[in-house]
């Protein structure tokens, strides 16, 4: 297992070494001058020349490329050009809230993905088997800032079940420690900021979990169908096990190695592609951060997010697969 | 008599007992002000961004400051000044027993503090090329002295008659000292002024909270506390007003106005903004050397039209460069109505009865000046079609657009300016003085007369004066016509109905000192 482990994390470095080449390359494929346009229109020709002499534009770009490396080892960044703080903090101070609303997410995508996709292929042809496949090609299809509006109009404006927008209701103190909302309001056992935390996280999880529930329960769904005509659980059946022992125990746990691997890159695309979900709910996550910098032309700080985004990317990718391993074990060895 | 002595005692009471409170006004509440974007940098040097604007003018004040409805200046931490006979010496005696909240003491010392820090590259504080506006607000000082506790001396390099009106930019307004060798180059988390509110709390890209400063020199405010909330979009934003969840917002959808304007419990707010949209002609290519032309291409476009439809009556129509909410618009100019016989007629009279073919560059996302991007072009396009004129669209990316505009290689190109410090002369010399070819003027306009009327009026410390020469100036550009004059963006803000005492500033800026809650 370990070997296995070792094997892949070595794979690994040929694709971080790619990563910090686009990330560096970024700021130099920029068409015209980039400092033109991180100045904008008032710049003066020796606010432009100053610029460059910061960013060592003039240098030979391998020399601005090893630079780059030394600088990323020693966890800097740099700072945003657009405030001036560096952009480490403000990645630490955001990445936490997306994360906390990606798990979310992807907690409700599993459950439910898993769930109907099961019951699905066990009652293929049934009612509700075409209703979740329907409406799992609508969940995939519907824009999720359209689904986000709609919830907010509904929930948040109608109904009044859960709060518009925001992490926490205004008045509510919430210590921040580690910067993720949950789990500082419950670190400082704050029953009325988690209640709050809580409630402000159900539409932007819901919002941001459509697509991936819709993926996962079709996946779940044709890969049980595959399973269940399987030999083994034809033996299974004929042994006089219990229906729901053969289906939970001996179908699911086959069918979920493809499952697993939707359900990892999932989760990775949802901690980028929260961007949507974070402008409509006003979450202050890494998405919103990431489109502020680009309209601002931040380029330190895109740098930032983009380098951070593909790192946990890859590492999310690699957790999966360790995952298939532990589920099983032909992968192990092959 | 007896009984009147008594009431007169009673308010004289009252005015002393409660200065800042207008009359009516209840004090406490919390105000909370929606808005699509967060703040970059709370230092007044910092920044060049509006949304921190709006919380720098809060805490912090400067020497002199905008009226409340104008952008005409008033005193604030300095109660008078003068200036030598040369125009080049400005003293200025400064306000008593003023604290900043960190509670340190307001003095001729903190104010040459803040100017060596921006000035002074040997400065210990001072911070290389972040601090993007002080060329423009104090580029023009030779020498600044404090010549006693409260008596300020500041020597111009050149007599500069707007720098009053920098003075009281947001840019312009000053830290406290010990703040600043307190926080170092992480200053702009920590802002310390002198205002009617004392900063709280900024969590990045959610809220900014605000309280009221309890010992401000010109009385508390009547809010407690302000709290400024990040929520990116606009239809949430609306309807978090509409559940009472916020008190003010502002970016607002076209499509809402009408929602707004139906609900009883909102008020819509309304104003030209400091801001000017034009296409600028390159005088110096043919065939845009013939007057003629220019004013033939100015009645061929129908802006009234553009302004109502196109951008959904976000903007009103330009009659010339300064915008109507500015000290110096030209109330008599009228501009170029839309008449497309006259520009035909002009064409012709110019030599060119068939029209004749250019290109038009365009930039494609909108701006703050022009709501609609590239679809203003496609429009102009059109009309200029109608006269004849065959103009193709180019697009470029907005880097290289920039690029190629300050070196003058466009023939026609849409631009456009927000105001800085809210005179005359950052629209009219920035934008159209032969100093300013490529990087302000992207006309490549010249007009000896103009460029010494402009000059002239730098020097002129009598507003009224100056007015008349910035009137006289505007007017020959109007009729000289370097650009087809577009459009100035209005702003926009919706409140509950029970906030009071809340406006639009023509600079933008959002003063939270006289406001209230009716509630």
């Amino acid at each position: 297992m370990l070997a296995y482990i070792a094997r892949r994390l070595l794979m690994v470095v040929p694709v971080l070494v790619g990563i910090s080449v686009v990330v560096f390359l970024m700021v130099h494929l920029i068409p015209g001058d980039p400092v033109q346009v991180m100045l904008g229109e008032r710049a003066t020709d020796e606010e432009i020349a100053r610029l460059r002499q910061e960013l060592g534009l003039n240098d030979p770009i391998y020399v601005q490329y090893a630079r780059f490396l030394g600088r990323v080892a020693h966890g800097d960044l740099g700072r945003s050009l657009r405030s001036n703080s560096r952009v480490v903090d403000e990645i630490a101070a955001r990445f936490p809230v997306t994360i906390e609303l990606a798990v979310a997410s992807i907690l409700i995508a599993t459950v439910f993905g898993l769930l109907a996709g099961c019951v699905a292929a066990v009652h293929q042809h049934s009612l509700f088997d075409y209703f979740t496949m329907v409406l799992a090609l609508v969940g995939v299809s519907m824009p999720v800032f359209w689904i986000g509006l709609m919830l907010v109009i509904l929930f948040g404006r109608h109904l009044g079940w859960f709060p518009i927008a925001g992490v926490v209701a205004d008045g509510i103190e919430l210590a921040r420690v580690t910067n993720f909302p949950l789990l500082d309001s419950l670190l400082s056992g704050n029953v009325a900021a988690l209640r709050s935390v809580l409630s402000h996280l159900v539409l932007p999880s819901i919002t941001l979990a459509t697509i991936p529930v819709a993926i996962i329960a079709r996946m779940t769904r044709s890969t049980m169908l595959n399973v269940l005509r399987q030999d083994y659980i034809r033996t299974a059946k004929a042994k006089g096990l219990a229906h729901r022992r053969v289906v939970y125990k001996h179908a699911l746990k086959n069918a979920l190695v493809p499952v697993v691997t939707v359900v990892g890159l999932q989760f990775g695309s949802l901690l980028g592609g929260a961007v949507l979900t974070e402008t409509v709910f006003a979450r202050p996550g890494i998405g919103r951060l990431v489109v502020t910098a680009i309209f601002a032309r931040d380029y330190p700080m895109v740098q930032g997010v983009v380098l951070v985004g593909a790192l946990t990317f890859v590492f999310t990718n690699l957790a999966v697969d360790v995952l298939y391993a532990l589920l099983n074990p032909k992968i192990r060895y092959a | 008599m007896m009984r009147r002595v008594l009431i007169a005692a009673l308010v004289l009471v009252c005015l002393v007992v409660f200065p800042a409170t207008s009359f009516g006004a209840k004090a406490g509440g919390t105000l909370v002000y929606g808005r699509g974007a967060d703040s970059d940098a709370l230092d007044p040097h910092m920044t060049t961004s509006g949304e921190s604007a709006v919380v720098i003018v809060n805490v912090f004040e400067g020497l002199v400051k905008y009226k409340e409805d104008s952008t005409e200046v008033e005193p604030c931490l300095a109660t008078s000044w003068k200036t030598s006979a040369d125009g080049l010496v400005w003293t200025f005696t400064l306000r008593k027993g003023v604290k900043f909240h960190d509670g340190t003491p307001f003095s001729a010392q903190a104010v040459v503090f803040d100017l060596d820090r921006q000035l002074n590259k040997e400065n210990p504080y001072y911070l290389e090329g972040k601090f993007p506006y002080v060329k423009f607000t104090f580029g023009m000082i030779d020498k600044y002295e404090a010549v006693d506790d409260y008596t300020v001396r500041i020597t111009l390099k050149s007599k500069f008659a707007p720098f009053l009106k920098n003075l009281a930019m947001f840019a312009a307004a000053i830290p406290s000292p010990e703040a600043v060798k307190k926080y170092g180059a992480d200053i702009f988390k920590h802002p310390v002024g002198t205002g009617p509110f004392k900063f709280v709390e900024w969590i990045p890209d959610d809220t900014i909270t605000l309280v009221a400063n309890e010992g401000y020199w010109g009385g508390r405010p009547h809010l407690d506390k302000v709290v400024y909330k990040v929520i990116p979009d606009n239809a949430v934003r609306l309807m978090k007003l509409e559940k009472g969840e916020l008190d003010v917002t502002e970016g607002i959808n076209p499509n809402d106005l009408g929602r707004i304007k139906a609900n009883k419990d909102l008020v819509l707010l309304e104003k030209p903004g400091m801001n000017v949209g034009y296409l600028a002609m390159h005088c110096q290519k043919p065939p845009f050397t013939d007057k003629r032309v220019r004013q033939a291409l100015n009645y061929a476009v129908n802006k009234e039209e553009i302004c109502k439809y196109l951008m959904n009556d976000q903007a009103v129509p330009a009659t010339g460069v300064v915008p109507p909410s500015l000290w110096g618009y030209d109330p008599a100019q009228k501009g170029y109505p839309y008449d497309p016989k006259k520009a035909k007629q002009l064409l012709a009279e110019a030599g060119f009865p068939n029209g004749f073919k250019t290109t038009l560059r365009a930039y494609t996302a909108p701006r703050a000046y022009n709501p609609v991007g590239d679809r203003l072009a496609t429009a102009i396009q059109s009309y200029f079609k109608e006269v004849g004129v065959d103009a193709k669209i180019e697009t470029l990316e907005w880097g290289t657009y920039l690029a190629e505009g300050r070196a003058g290689k466009h023939e026609m190109a849409l631009f456009g300016w927000m105001g800085d410090n809210g005179d005359p002369d950052n629209f009219l010399y920035v934008l159209l003085g032969s100093d300013n070819f490529g990087s302000g003027n992207r006309a490549f306009y010249k007009n000896d007369e103009v460029d010494e009327l402009l000059k002239e009026a730098q020097q002129t410390y009598d507003e009224k004066e100056r007015l008349d020469l910035y009137i006289k100036a505007q007017r020959i550009i109007v009729d000289d016509a370097p650009w087809v004059f577009l459009n100035h963006t209005k702003q926009l803000a919706a409140t509950r109905k029970d906030v009071k005492g809340f406006a639009l500033h023509p600079t933008s800026n959002r003063f939270f000192y006289s406001v209230w809650l009716d509630r």
